[in-house]
């Protein structure tokens, strides 16, 4: 894979610098600044409408931000110049909705961005897909319709499908807000083991124990800046600021 | 079959019903042609059409706005003049400004005959149907599916072709089907340039052969049965097309 | 046309949806636009001909626009002191609809009656005039029926004409037939409940209290089907009928120029869409404004 010439993994995969991004007159982020290293599990936590699902938007460059920076492998997204389809190969991202395609099987879900963008030879894609599916632990259901999955199991395709781009960072989207409490378990179980093997991770989430347990640093965000931000022990414990600790008391 | 057709020989001389275009093997060679070239003008019409449509929708999510004015241009033309006077158009006043072409035997004929004028203009007739058809099913496709595709690294087109139109198709098969249905009858008009299609040949058939009536009936079972046909395959196609646990 | 209700937002770069509700699409604001467009292109193709004509044979021809302007009265309104062209293309139109509309109206109740065989009869006839092509049943009036009919010993002729406009009456009867079928079985039941409770009879309930609430459901596809009909008229010139295509094709005869032909048939598709474009714009803003209600 290409990657920016002088970028190297001991430099932070993902840079955002001051990044500013408004829908109309309606300003979502304000100035938004950090990095990401290669391997860490980053959780962006906050009240609904701070901005967070937007900033992922901007790193995948499904929404192109108005100022500011955003370097993956130091490659400047915010470029018009930028190869989209370079960018995407290495950033994969789950939505909330799952957004599956729905004419497809599962097993064909995960191969169609593999045979169709990437041109690969369909047995090795199938290969891979299926692999991929058991990884997910969806063994058998292959051959199964989104329509005919539940929410948590859905998830699971989608997150295989995205990891059939062999991306180097993977974006979730509030992926488990949108399901039933039993099956959230199994999709969270899904991205730990994402992360136990060294995936860069980057989730907005509201599930706070999970971000306490396998994330390496939580951003607390408001109102489109990052109010708060730390190592999760210290995060939750001693949480300093009055908005987060408002939070995190409602929250929690 | 040949006493089957003694049969109704039988039926002319006693009762005098006259079913002459079923048991004189010359009139029945020339209805069973007419009904072919019906066949065969309907399909042809349906898959251009169906082609058109799809070009047209694509490109009214275009970003040129002189191209989407030509798109909706070319609708709002052909849905609101009347089909046969497209025809004539076509036929009559396009037809010789086209080159001729020598044929074989060295007289020069039109580039394009009745028949393949008779396919352009339905084909472009339907068509304009099928684009605002197709863009409302594309317009039923959830955004997010779209989001996701992009996200995938899909450009344009493969979006389109990938994920968009295979669901757009399933949402607006209903209103689909129904075009294409009243495309197949519309194919009657053919008759006003020549094209020897079934209403052209029974219409011959009737002024030699003096059975109005019954060549009337033998039309309308073979138009009910034909549209009958149509209706059954294009169920088969939504049932084949059916995802389970996706739409109604 | 079915409307299908997704998300509101559609694929790709699209223009943004119209404001929902009666304020925000009138009819009034597009029409003009596009039959100014259509009359545009339509001079620049006359005036193209025009000039290459010219050049062509530089004779005492009259030129294009002349030879239209000379013609347009006689294809508006067909020959002195005789009824036709485009006026009877008109004349068929609105009289085919009000014979498709009220026989449709009754065989459309059939379809719902309580009799099976009623049912079944309005069902087949329903579906014998939808399924056959106009034309087929145009050749079948027309050349089955007389020229004239004798009613207690008066003799009333049928013009061609007339069996014509009968003829093309027929399937805009089946097709409102299901429009009026579908719109009263989309009334909720509770509507007939509550008019048998007030003692109405099952007639009454029909046409008092279920097909008034029909009717803003029924008007704008029964436009669309007026519309269809309109352009469905000129197929009465293959069956000899005097109309507006018959005396193009007699202009075009007389005149034997063949850079008349364009000019001459784009006229007539002129005529046809000045008068259905703006009826199929009023029934797009009619389904909306009765969709915001409903």
């Amino acid at each position: 894979m290409t990657v920016a010439a002088g970028w190297t993994p001991d430099q932070p995969i993902i840079r955002i610098v001051d990044v500013h991004k408004s829908f109309g007159t309606n300003a979502v982020l304000k100035g938004v600044t950090f990095d990401v290293a290669k391997g860490e599990v980053v959780c962006v936590i906050g009240p609904s409408g701070s901005g967070k699902s937007t900033l992922l938007r901007c790193i995948n460059a499904l929404v192109p931000i108005d100022k500011g920076s955003i370097k993956v492998e130091g490659r400047e997204v915010h470029d018009p110049a930028l190869d989209k389809l370079e960018l995407r190969k290495k950033v994969g991202m789950v939505f909330q909705s799952y957004n599956l395609f729905p004419h497809k099987t599962a097993l064909d879900n995960v191969m169609m961005a593999p045979l169709h963008v990437l041109k690969r030879g369909k047995d090795e894609v199938e290969a891979q897909a299926r692999q991929l599916i058991k990884k997910v632990r969806l063994e058998g259901k292959e051959a199964a319709y989104p329509g005919e999955l539940s929410g948590g199991q859905q998830q699971r395709v989608a997150i295989a499908r995205s990891l059939a781009m062999n991306p180097d960072i993977m974006l979730f989207d509030e992926v488990t807000a949108a399901l039933d409490p039993e099956t959230v378990k199994e999709v969270l179980l899904t991205i730990r083991e994402l992360a136990e093997d060294g995936m860069t991770c980057m989730l907005v989430t509201h599930e706070m124990g999970f971000a306490r347990e396998v994330g390496d640093h939580i951003y607390f965000t408001d109102r489109g800046v990052i109010v708060e931000h730390g190592p999760p022990e210290s995060f939750f414990k001693s949480a300093s600021d009055p908005r987060t600790r408002q939070f995190l008391s409602q929250i929690l | 079959m040949d006493s089957f057709w003694e049969l109704l020989r039988g039926l002319h001389d006693s009762y005098g019903i006259n079913l002459v275009h079923f048991y004189d093997g010359f009139e029945r060679g020339r209805l069973l042609r007419g009904m072919w070239t019906t066949v065969k003008l309907a399909v042809i019409c349906i898959v251009l059409s169906v082609v058109i449509g799809m070009i047209g929708a694509w490109l009214q999510g275009s970003r040129l706005k002189l191209l989407k004015a030509l798109v909706q241009g070319y609708i709002q033309f052909f849905r609101n003049t009347p089909p046969l006077v497209q025809m004539y158009f076509f036929y009559f006043a396009l037809g010789p400004q086209m080159p001729r072409i020598v044929n074989e035997h060295g007289i020069a004929q039109p580039m394009l005959g009745s028949f393949e004028w008779a396919v352009l203009s339905l084909s472009f007739f339907a068509g304009a149907f099928n684009v605002e058809i197709f863009r409302s099913g594309i317009e039923a496709v959830q955004k997010s599916t779209v989001e996701a595709a992009d996200s995938l690294g899909f450009n344009r087109l493969q979006i389109y072709w990938y994920v968009v139109l295979p669901l757009a198709i399933r949402f607006c098969l209903p209103a689909l089907n129904n075009n294409l249905v009243n495309l197949a009858k519309t194919t009657t008009q053919a008759y006003a340039i020549a094209v020897p299609e079934t209403l052209f040949v029974a219409s011959q058939i009737w002024s030699d052969r003096i059975n109005v009536f019954e060549m009337m009936i033998t039309l309308l079972t073979f138009y009910l049965l034909l549209v009958g046909m149509f209706v059954w395959i294009m169920a088969r196609v939504e049932r084949a097309l059916h995802v389970p646990g996706f739409g109604r | 046309m079915r409307r299908y209700q997704g998300d509101a937002s559609c694929a790709g770069p699209a223009e943004p949806a119209p404001p929902a509700g009666e304020s925000g699409y009138t009819a009034a604001n597009f029409t003009p636009r596009a039959l100014a467009i259509v009359l545009g292109v339509f001079c620049v193709v006359v005036l193209a001909g025009e000039a290459l004509a010219q050049m062509r044979s530089g004779g005492p021809s009259r030129s294009i626009v002349a030879t239209l302007v000379a013609w347009t009265p006689l294809i508006l309104f067909g020959p002195p002191r005789e009824f036709g062209g485009f006026a009877l293309n008109i004349a068929v139109s609105f009289l085919a609809m009000a014979i498709g509309t009220v026989a449709g109206l009754f065989l459309g109740i059939g379809q719902i009656s309580l009799s099976p065989a009623v049912r079944k009869v309005s069902w087949a006839i329903t579906q014998f005039f939808r399924n056959s092509p106009w034309l087929v049943l145009l050749f079948f009036v027309m050349l089955l029926t007389p020229f004239q009919i004798k009613i207690a010993g008066y003799t009333i002729p049928l013009p061609a004409w007339l069996k014509a406009t009968f003829g093309l009456s027929l399937p805009v009867m089946a097709n409102f037939a299901e429009i009026v079928r579908g719109s009263i079985n989309s009334i909720p039941t509770s509507q007939w409940e509550s008019a048998e409770s007030l003692a109405f009879t099952r007639m009454q309930t029909i046409w008092r209290i279920i097909l008034p609430q029909c009717v803003k459901r029924m008007t704008p596809p029964w436009m669309n089907w007026y519309a269809i009909l309109t352009m469905a008229t000129p197929l009465i010139s293959i069956v000899g009928v005097n109309d507006a295509m018959t005396l193009t094709q007699d202009a075009l005869a007389a005149e034997q120029r063949s850079e008349l032909l364009m000019p001459m048939y784009g006229l007539l598709l002129v005529f046809f869409f000045v008068y259905c474009y703006p009826i199929a714009r009023w029934t797009i803003y009619l389904e909306r404004k009765f969709a915001v209600r409903s």
